[in-house]
């Protein structure tokens, strides 16, 4: 079990390492990365959208149901989700759903690819498919994921100030106050660290469990379960280490 | 010209391949053939450097490519064209992008020499008007013509050919055949085709390889191949009725 474990971790890094070995031309890349941008950026916004707001609206409502003192101002209940939003239900939580939707596809892509020796195929023309297939989709990860996150934060807190306000929970006045309320600009940059990191941890991993796919459409789907939940689990042991080191 | 020179190769102490030696000549279409699990999967594998041989040395038109550095081994690599077994046509590509993609990735040709070529390359294997259609569109026999014009797209002078005929039914088969054997001559490549099927070793076996249990048991042409006193060879040559009503008579 440890065995396996680090000649994973070791072949994941030879993998890493490959990426960037007998590359193609700038053009090449850029035009692949712009067309990973959309598959992986553009057509996740809908999905993040829906998750952020009910997100947003959902926190708003537990925590008033939890603040209920006369001694605590309605304000705390908006900086309370702010913070919740912006250090850890925007970068982590959507992470878990990019996991699902962009991770599952990555891996699904490449154990295809493989299995029906479409990899074979740029091998045998002289082509480092790892770095050609798989760089792309890094980089895309890693450029859209923190816009992901922002309009998630954004979302989010608007999902929160519709509840709170639509319901009757506080004035808009004061769910404004609150957000702005002792306001650290780090908790921006720190949401945007973690998000850089888990863009490049789901992408990477979810293109080394479908990169190395062997046999057939059912090791496909055994390569789409384990990118989600491998991914999942670096994502959450990533979100302590950033946590205990930038905090 | 290829020569391969004592290639061996195991999987998890199981021997697939022990000592394998030729010669694939140019201008010809040389054949691998020989039962299911013999190993002619691997050896093209170790022959197009998908796999590396344990032990033993690829060589094109004297180029040691087992051993080459990664430079020698692009600049050979970029010379072979290979036809898989499925196709492996990109499944995200139209046939006009997939015949194009070797052009597009490897070659700084302007876009409409790439498109005359590839539109060449379509029209000769017979299929001039599918350019924009997606591999899923495509019957087996279609998918096998796009691989074939990918893999000649970019002037090889190597192609491979892994089953080229599985799948389909003995008209297209013959097509496929037909085809290979004309692209051979036309262009005097060297073509290495992997194949258990006796219809193509009859068709276009100029020089054939037989394959027994990860040996080299038989070395010939296809009018040769009928006259052998090698049992595996001949249980394997007269396998179907077809065959020994043929020899009978």
């Amino acid at each position: 079990m440890q065995l396996a474990f680090i000649h994973n971790l070791g072949k994941y890094f030879v993998f890493m390492g490959s990426l960037f070995t007998n590359r193609e031309s700038f053009k090449t890349y850029f035009k692949l990365t712009i067309d990973e941008c959309v598959l992986i950026g553009v057509n996740s916004i809908v999905l993040v959208s829906i998750v952020a707001t009910f997100m947003g609206a959902v926190t708003t409502l537990q925590t008033a149901y939890n603040l209920v003192s006369p001694f605590i101002p309605d304000y705390v209940i908006s900086l309370v989700v702010r913070d919740m939003t912006v250090l850890e239900l925007a970068p982590t939580i959507i992470a878990v759903i990019y996991a699902g939707k962009v991770g599952s596809s990555i891996a699904g892509n490449l154990g295809t690819m493989r299995i029906t020796e479409q990899i074979d195929a740029l091998e045998v023309m002289g082509i480092n498919s790892s770095s050609y297939l798989v760089l792309p989709k890094v980089v895309a990860s890693i450029l859209m994921y923190p816009l992901l996150v922002i309009i998630a934060g954004i979302l989010s807190l608007t999902g929160g100030y519709l509840v709170g306000v639509l319901l009757n929970i506080m004035s808009p006045q004061d769910f404004i106050f609150g957000i702005r309320d002792g306001f650290n600009p780090f908790s921006i940059q720190f949401a945007l660290i973690k998000s850089v990191a888990f863009a490049f941890l789901i992408s990477s991993i979810s293109s080394y469990k479908g990169y190395y796919t062997q046999g057939g459409a059912l090791e496909v789907g055994i390569a789409s379960t384990q990118a989600v939940t491998t991914s999942v689990i670096a994502v959450l042991f990533a979100d302590y280490l950033l946590a205990q080191l930038l905090l | 010209m290829i020569e391969i020179e004592n290639i061996q190769k195991s999987f998890d102490d199981k021997s697939i391949l022990k000592g394998i030696s030729g010669v694939f000549e140019k201008g010809k279409t040389n054949l691998i053939i020989g039962a299911s699990g013999t190993g002619k999967s691997v050896l093209l594998k170790n022959i197009v450097g998908l796999v590396k041989p344990d032990v033993g040395v690829v060589k094109y038109s004297n180029r040691d490519f087992t051993n080459a550095n990664r430079d020698l081994k692009t600049e050979i690599r970029r010379e072979i064209g290979m036809l898989f077994q499925g196709g492996a046509l990109f499944d995200s590509k139209t046939v006009e992008q997939n015949v194009m993609f070797p052009l597009d990735v490897l070659t700084t040709a302007p876009v409409d020499e790439k498109l005359d070529r590839a539109n060449f390359c379509l029209k000769r294997v017979g299929l001039e008007n599918t350019n924009n259609k997606m591999p899923s569109e495509l019957s087996g026999g279609m998918k096998k013509r796009v691989g074939i014009a990918r893999a000649i797209v970019n002037n090889s002078q190597y192609l491979f050919c892994d089953e080229p005929n599985s799948g389909l039914d003995p008209q297209t088969s013959i097509l496929i055949d037909n085809l290979i054997k004309e692209i051979t001559l036309e262009y005097n490549i060297t073509t290495v085709v992997v194949t258990h099927d006796m219809n193509s070793v009859m068709e276009i076996g100029e020089k054939i390889m037989f394959l027994f249990e990860g040996h080299k048991l038989w070395e010939g042409n296809n009018s040769d191949i009928a006259k052998t006193d090698i049992k595996e060879l001949n249980d394997f040559v007269f396998a179907n009725r077809m065959m020994r009503n043929l020899r009978d008579s």
